[in-house]
């Protein structure tokens, strides 16, 4: 139940890098707005005794949402390697901040406490699933909505930014602002992601804006591939998987079985697991 | 007929190279001008400041009576003054078809008729301004107008030379250009189909209403489908005048029809 729900929530944040991927952009910095998320849903219970589920992801979310809005001035300007190192440089300066921060516990973190339903709280075994239910409804309604995001003239500019920024520009639409919209809606879904996860975890630390943490993401989105917002959900349970499974067999050398993992992905299936469903579509229209 | 693009004393350098001495040109509409001159004369730098890829050192530029010299390519388009251009600009991952319609989603959203919240299925069923038809209907009928619907379902990256050039222009004409300016539409395209090509360009074009200025090396498609010639050299308009004038003048023998033909 653990893993379904941490893959709600790493999901999400996957979700998010694959609306940057489709533009072209790697962020190596989404732990920014995954740890901003789980702080600010940490910081509502701790500083204002609010520890409602569905406002916690909202604190997370609006949190993420500004910073992001903020932050993708600069971020929309620049492009590969530049975006990629600048998010990842911007994510540190939190790690650092939040290391500084004896009122956030510093590099301990702190805990949180369990959360709450619509004000009611649920008994000590039924938090599990409560937990479960509000994940899986806030991530299907925001896989949802990115879908159709990416149905609208602005979402299905992704891929012509990627392929031809020069004639996105004289068709009459702004690369830029594209790119803007795209950095914000990924950073809200990663901070719905921080804070289900902050909740899910009951614990929080700087760990969590750390550069191995995107890195992760990054993983999941490598291992899903970008051709379905189901796609992100789907790689982030099996990098769940893969790594409680290779920290059971081998406590010591467990990512190098996630390396080795992710060998394979690029070598044999460079679009991600989700192309092997294209293919089999694509082979069941072929045979109907 | 009125003037629909007028730009006056234009300059541009780059470093210690002019681009553009004092160029002046207003453009009636409906007009078919041809741009001539041999490379590095100014012809491009012309179309790029008038799209607001170069700004003007000193000079304005107006379309339809309004300022544009500072805008953004972004904003000059939308106000309706497209181009094309030498090599072409494809979304080459994309369908031909997709292409066509990643043009009009951007117009509908322009329209501020794309949005998250569109009513209905979702934009595609929008009428696309300037066209009244729906998204799909648009791209099928710019397609068809180009010649290109058989390649429809193709992947722009594979697509033979000259049907690359088609869909470079039929992608602007989404945007229902009032001024559109080609740059060389005719370059890398075999000397059997330049005449062609350009007559279908034109046609499909001048159909949708829009005024042309067309940047042109052989002078044989210059005279046989401009209206009037601007011919460029050494960042200067050396002559400006019908083509059966423009292409008899003795400078422009000299420095751009004499050099075109060697």
């Amino acid at each position: 139940m653990f893993l379904v729900t941490m893959a709600c929530a790493n999901g999400l944040v996957a979700l998010g890098l694959m609306l940057l991927l489709r533009a072209g952009l790697v962020s190596f910095g989404q732990a920014l707005y995954f740890c901003l998320g789980a702080y600010a849903a940490g910081g509502i219970g701790r500083f204002f005794g609010v520890s409602d589920i569905f406002l916690q992801m909202l604190a997370g979310a609006l949190t993420a949402g500004f910073f992001a809005f903020v932050l993708g001035f600069l971020l929309a300007r620049y492009r590969g390697i530049f975006f990629g190192l600048l998010s990842l440089a911007l994510s540190m300066i939190l790690y650092g901040l939040l290391v500084k921060s004896q009122a956030l516990g510093s590099t301990d973190g702190f805990n949180i406490q369990p959360s709450t339903l619509f004000g009611i709280r649920p008994g000590p075994e039924w938090v599990r699933y409560s937990v479960l239910a509000s994940a899986a409804i806030v991530a299907l309604g925001l896989a949802l909505a990115v879908h159709r995001y990416l149905r609208t003239p602005l979402g299905q500019l992704g891929p012509a930014i990627k392929d031809n920024e020069i004639r996105v520009e004289y068709m009459g639409a702004s690369a830029r602002r594209a790119v803007h919209v795209k950095y914000v809606i990924a950073a809200v879904l990663a901070g719905v992601g921080g804070a289900l996860a902050a909740t899910t975890v009951g614990h929080i630390d700087p760990q969590m804006a750390f550069w191995t943490t995107s890195g992760e993401f990054i993983f999941i989105t490598i291992l899903a591939g970008i051709g379905s917002v189901v796609a992100p959900f789907a790689g982030a349970l099996l990098y769940g998987i893969i790594h409680t499974t290779a920290y059971d067999l081998s406590p010591n050398t467990w990512q190098m079985s996630l390396g080795l993992s992710l060998l394979l992905i690029i070598v044999f299936l460079p679009e991600g697991l989700w192309s092997l469903v294209r293919k089999m579509r694509m082979q069941n229209a072929r045979h109907s | 007929m009125p003037v629909i693009l007028d730009a006056q004393g234009l300059n541009k350098s780059f470093g210690a190279v002019t681009a553009a001495k004092d160029v002046s040109a207003a453009i009636e509409k409906d007009a078919v001008v041809g741009l001539i001159g041999t490379n590095g004369a100014g012809k491009t730098t012309f179309i790029n400041m008038i799209t607001g890829y170069l700004k003007p050192d000193t000079g304005r530029i107006h379309f339809e009576g309004r300022d544009i010299t500072a805008l953004a390519p972004r904003e000059i388009t939308r106000l309706g003054i497209c181009r094309s251009f030498q090599i072409p600009q494809l979304y080459s991952s994309l369908s031909v078809f997709d292409n066509m319609m990643i043009g009009v989603g951007i117009v509908l959203d322009n329209a501020r008729l794309g949005g998250f919240f569109s009513r209905g299925r979702i934009w595609e069923t929008r009428p696309v301004p300037g066209f009244g038809k729906p998204a799909e209907a648009v791209a099928e009928h710019l397609l068809a107008r180009f010649g290109l619907s058989d390649y429809r379902n193709r992947n722009a990256q594979v697509l033979p030379g000259g049907v690359r050039k088609l869909l470079d222009i039929a992608l602007t004409m989404v945007a229902k250009p009032r001024v559109l300016l080609l740059d060389e539409p005719t370059s890398g395209v075999s000397a059997e189909e330049k005449f062609g090509i350009m007559q279908m360009v034109l046609d499909a074009v001048r159909a949708e209403g829009a005024t042309v200025l067309f940047v042109e090396h052989d002078m044989e498609v210059v005279s046989r489908f401009a209206q009037r010639v601007l011919a460029f050299y050494d960042g200067r308009i050396i002559a400006d005048a019908p083509p059966a004038i423009a292409l008899q003048d003795p400078e422009v023998k000299r420095h751009v029809v004499g050099r075109a033909r060697a």
